[in-house]
């Protein structure tokens, strides 16, 4: 048999075979799942957000038509455990228990009271109506600096503080990088803002569902979940259940953004109701019940004192963190601010830093990560923090930018922070963008603006960002009291008719593992990109993971694919050799075909595959298997950068922004498969521009939130966006071997600092030198007319 | 009450409350889960199908309205195994990325093409300011409306697959 050799697959623009599926409606939603003699769950949600339940009546909702049972918090007390925190980040950080279904006392609206089990949905929704419970309302802890004042009441009084923990670096004391304050009492000028990371909600486009089917002993999963993993371990540590006697299944998840990075008590409570009926059930949420009680994201408050020399070189930054919790630990809630903590120095190399953060409890729903998780906080506070120091001085605040940066020439780079940065190249990136972006020119027409007095004003936006991906050194993590590794699995099974499997542990949602991993296995093996079929999301048919978040899965998981494939290729090499009577060491492998060096004695290893299947003729004391697995760990993050250029017009009149032109250049390494790069980036942009302009969950002073349904939350839509041009470099990562970077993420960090410093620039001579997010026209007119009173 | 509806081509006649949503008609009645639901305040367009040759958001529509009516949802749109121009431009622009708008905004795609056939950016923008994306930033499915508008121009393709009057509104209806 004689195969071509297959074209390099990585870095073609091949069109997704996700598709297929999801193009037609034959899709895999949680929510589309049926199962003989299926119940149907609704919870009763307290609409207020702290207070002792004095009564729950359940006596209407018992005999509703359709209704088999309500159950409420007091009901499961003895087997509902407490929903687990893995990031305990410091060893006296207060944690309260953490029930699916309130027992006592609710700490925020929305929190689920009681269950309702029905034949139907509607019959279910109908019954939890009835549900009548009495409320002692307490009162409520809304704001952090309120909260972490002395006197102020207290969400879990239990715990005598509102304060979760308190977790610092000092580059002094660490050995990193000098002393904060002296680098701040010697500054020549000093830069001190407040900055205010709104709360959003990740709100992805599928709302959460699961289904629990008890067989006997065994319990079976469907949730719509970014860690099918991980909750399988919590379910059992949570819940007491044997480890091997749970599967779960994540099937098609329509989306997640760190916001089905969770252990829900939706997941709990269904499991249990379950389990008690003998019968499968499922609980599919509305979209107001996922705005409620879905963790949120972001909602810190940063105070910035930023130290530097008159010529622009920075000296020193010292930040301190407020970080709203909300009511309760969930899966990694504390430790978001901490993945911030090492990005606050962004792409610059001063030599003294500090960060404290104090996470603070609130009676709101708690926050977890949301797409970037910790680092567009700190990426938005240094690029804004670089603009202000660029205006202070009078300096163009690109030239700001390059005199601190880290320069290409530099790398690898150990920063303030200890991180080593192993690549990049800040100066390409910006090359590439200012060119695109016409700076000199849009420069030009903001003097010409300014000049007439016009009342649409132009702004320059900068963002030259840079992230940690791949969140995975388990050494690292460790480090940081993380409660589990960061390595991530893979497994390729050789079928006898040459056609190739590989199992992954990093599932998708949307963002096309299937079609990447796939051109990876195909240049690996050397087979066509057809004959791959990836396996992902079921905890049986792909038994270890660690699962889809931090822009990991290319990083990690797709290099324990390429380590599980040269191990198939180094069995089949012994094969070939056997089989062609020659050594290991006269073999060439290229294009799938294993060659006799300098011979035309050539066999594919489809050939082999099925040889191996055969078992008639393999070297004496071989399996007869080409199969493989392996799990990749590796010794440091990623590094992708970028440069992104916003240009916004502001009307001074109404104070609406538009943005007019974006821009950006990112480095995310070598490209598997640029078409899903760029709808990476497309996406991310929009959330990280929408948090500049639109989105933030707002609560009233009782603790309402009165942002929860897509009426009151302002999700972009299509006229609410401009379009992006999208440009990369290319500056391969230097710890995998594919020299990737991750994408995932990087579009929402980068984004929201370059649009605030564009709005703040068109403004800035009005005397404006800060805008609160979102950026709506009533805020930028109040600035505008604050400021422009001189 | 009883209803007889057809939905992508199949006459079905069913008993259905009167409070029953069309979208629940469809996914829970008929299993015709391809057609989902985003969210409850009618916002996110996710549930949108075509009622009688219009797209409709079938969250914001009940069963009974439906009754007597022509249906078409994302299942309905390939013909003879070919996808909808609309479907194959959504693959060949990488307009989706989890896919759950998906469904919602190929119907929607169709409908603004019945009513402009040759949409620049803006028209398409207004278009399926209805519609819902988390993932996509909304670029490359704006892209592909605009590839699809071509292909589907009169004389671009099989007539069935042509914008010519209205014909897009009856596209998969029978």
């Amino acid at each position: 048999m004689t195969s071509t050799i297959p074209d390099q697959e990585i870095g073609r623009a091949r069109l997704r075979k996700e598709d297929a599926r999801l193009i037609t409606g034959r899709t895999r939603w949680t929510d589309n799942l049926v199962l003989n003699g299926m119940l149907h769950l609704a919870m009763v949600r307290s609409p207020v957000a702290h207070a002792r339940i004095t009564n729950i009546d359940t006596s209407t909702a018992r005999s509703m038509p359709g209704v088999l049972a309500v159950y409420t918090g007091a009901d499961l007390a003895d087997e509902q455990g407490s929903l687990p925190c893995a990031w305990v980040i410091t060893p006296d950080m207060k944690a309260p228990p953490a029930p699916s279904l309130a027992t006592g006392t609710v700490h925020f609206a929305g929190e689920a009271v009681a269950v309702v089990v029905a034949r139907t949905a509607y019959e279910a929704a109908d019954a939890a109506s009835t549900v009548d419970v009495d409320y002692a309302e307490l009162p409520v802890v809304l704001d952090m600096p309120t909260a972490v004042a002395d006197g102020a009441d207290l969400v879990h009084p239990d715990l005598g503080t509102n304060i979760s923990a308190v977790w610092a670096f000092d580059s002094g004391e660490a050995g990193t990088g000098g002393d904060v304050e002296e680098a701040i009492a010697a500054a020549e000028v000093l830069i001190e803002r407040t900055y205010r990371q709104q709360r959003l909600v990740p709100a992805f486009m599928e709302p959460r569902s699961v289904v629990v089917d008890p067989t006997g002993e065994q319990f079976t999963m469907w949730s719509a979940t970014q860690i099918p993993h991980i909750l399988r371990l919590m379910l059992a540590l949570t819940l007491g259940v044997p480890e091997h006697k749970v599967r779960v299944i994540a099937p098609d998840v329509g989306g997640g953004f760190g916001g089905k990075l969770q252990v829900t008590p939706e997941e709990v409570i269904t499991f249990l109701v379950a389990r008690r009926m003998g019968k499968p059930a499922k609980y599919t949420e509305s979209r107001t019940e996922s705005v409620q009680s879905a963790h949120h994201g972001r909602d810190q408050i940063q105070k910035l004192t930023l130290a530097a020399r008159r010529d622009g070189t920075v000296t020193g930054l010292k930040v301190e963190l407020l970080a709203d919790m909300g009511a309760y630990l969930r899966l990694v809630t504390p430790g978001v601010p901490i993945l911030g903590a090492f990005m606050f120095g962004g792409v610059y190399k001063f030599p003294a830093y500090k960060f404290v953060c104090t996470n603070v409890f609130t009676n709101k729903t708690p926050t977890d990560a949301y797409r970037g998780a910790g680092r567009p906080e700190a990426t938005f506070a240094i690029e804004r923090m670089m603009d202000e120091l660029a205006a202070e001085l009078g300096i163009d605040p690109m030239a700001v930018r390059e005199r601190n940066w880290i320069k290409h020439e530099e790398f690898p780079f150990v920063t303030v922070c200890g991180l080593t940065f192993d690549s990049g190249n800040y100066e390409a990136a910006t090359t590439r963008a200012t060119e695109l972006f016409d700076y000199d020119g849009l420069r030009a027409e903001q003097a010409r603006r300014r000049a007439s007095g016009d009342p649409v004003q132009l702004g320059v936006g900068i963002s030259t960002f840079t992230e940690m991906c791949g969140i995975a050194p388990s050494r690292v993590l460790g480090s940081l009291n993380y409660g589990a590794g960061g390595w991530e699995h893979a497994a390729i099974r050789m079928l006898p008719s040459g056609k190739v499997e590989v199992v992954t542990g990093s599932s998708a949602h949307g963002q096309g593992h299937e079609t990447a991993w796939s051109q990876i296995v195909a240049d690996q093996l050397g087979v066509p990109f057809e004959d791959v079929e990836i396996i992902h999301g079921d905890t049986q048919s792909s038994p270890k993971g660690l699962d889809t978040y931090g822009s990991r899965s290319l990083t990690v998981g797709a290099i324990a694919v390429v380590k599980a494939a040269d191990k198939v290729v180094a069995k089949a090499r012994m094969v070939a050799a056997h089989l062609l009577e020659c050594a290991e060491s006269d073999l060439d492998f290229a294009g799938g075909s294993f060659t006799v060096r300098g011979t035309e004695t050539s066999t594919t290893i489809q050939d082999i595959s099925l040889a191996v299947f055969a078992a008639h003729n393999l070297p004496d004391g071989m399996e007869p298997s080409l199969d493989s697995d392996a799990t990749f760990d590796p010794e440091n993050f990623s590094f992708p950068h970028g440069t992104h250029l916003c240009a916004a017009e502001v009307d001074t009149e109404t104070g609406r922004v538009r943005i007019r032109s974006y821009v950006c250049v990112d480095d995310v390494g070598k490209v598997v498969n640029p078409l899903i790069v760029d709808g990476q980036v497309h996406g991310g942009l929009a959330q990280g521009i929408a948090q500049a302009l639109y989105e933030e969950a707002v609560h009233d002073e009782s603790g309402t939130l009165t942002t929860a349904s897509f009426a009151d939350y302002l999700l972009p839509s299509a006229v609410d966006l401009p379009s992006f041009t999208t440009d990369r470099t290319e500056t391969p990562a230097t710890t995998n071997p594919l020299g990737v970077k991750g994408v995932g993420e990087a579009g929402t960090i980068a984004s929201t600092p370059a649009v605030v410093n564009a709005i703040v620039d068109a403004v800035r001579h009005l005397g404006v030198t800060d805008i609160e997010m979102p950026c709506t026209p009533m805020r930028v007119w109040r600035a505008i007319n604050a400021g422009g009173a001189k | 009450m009883r209803i007889t509806v057809n939905v992508d081509g199949t006459t079905y006649t069913d008993d259905v409350e009167p409070r029953l949503l069309l979208v629940h008609y469809l996914r829970e009645r008929l299993g015709k889960v391809g057609t989902v639901v985003g969210c409850d305040t009618s916002n996110c367009g996710a549930c949108t199908v075509h009622l009688d040759g219009h797209s409709v958001k079938s969250c914001s529509v009940l069963a009974v309205q439906a009754d007597g009516g022509e249906v078409t949802t994302i299942e309905g749109i390939a013909r003879d195994g070919q996808l909808h121009p609309v479907q194959q431009a959504f693959h060949d622009n990488h307009a989706l990325q989890c896919g759950f708008c998906t469904p919602g905004m190929i119907m929607q795609s169709i409908d603004l093409l019945a009513d402009h056939p040759d949409p620049d950016e803006t028209e398409i923008r207004h278009g399926i300011e209805g519609n819902l994306c988390r993932c996509t930033g909304y670029q490359n499915i704006v892209r592909a409306v605009r590839q699809a508008a071509q292909q589907m121009r009169p004389g671009a393709g099989p007539a069935a697959e042509q914008i010519s009057d209205r014909a897009a509104h009856t596209v998969g209806g029978e």
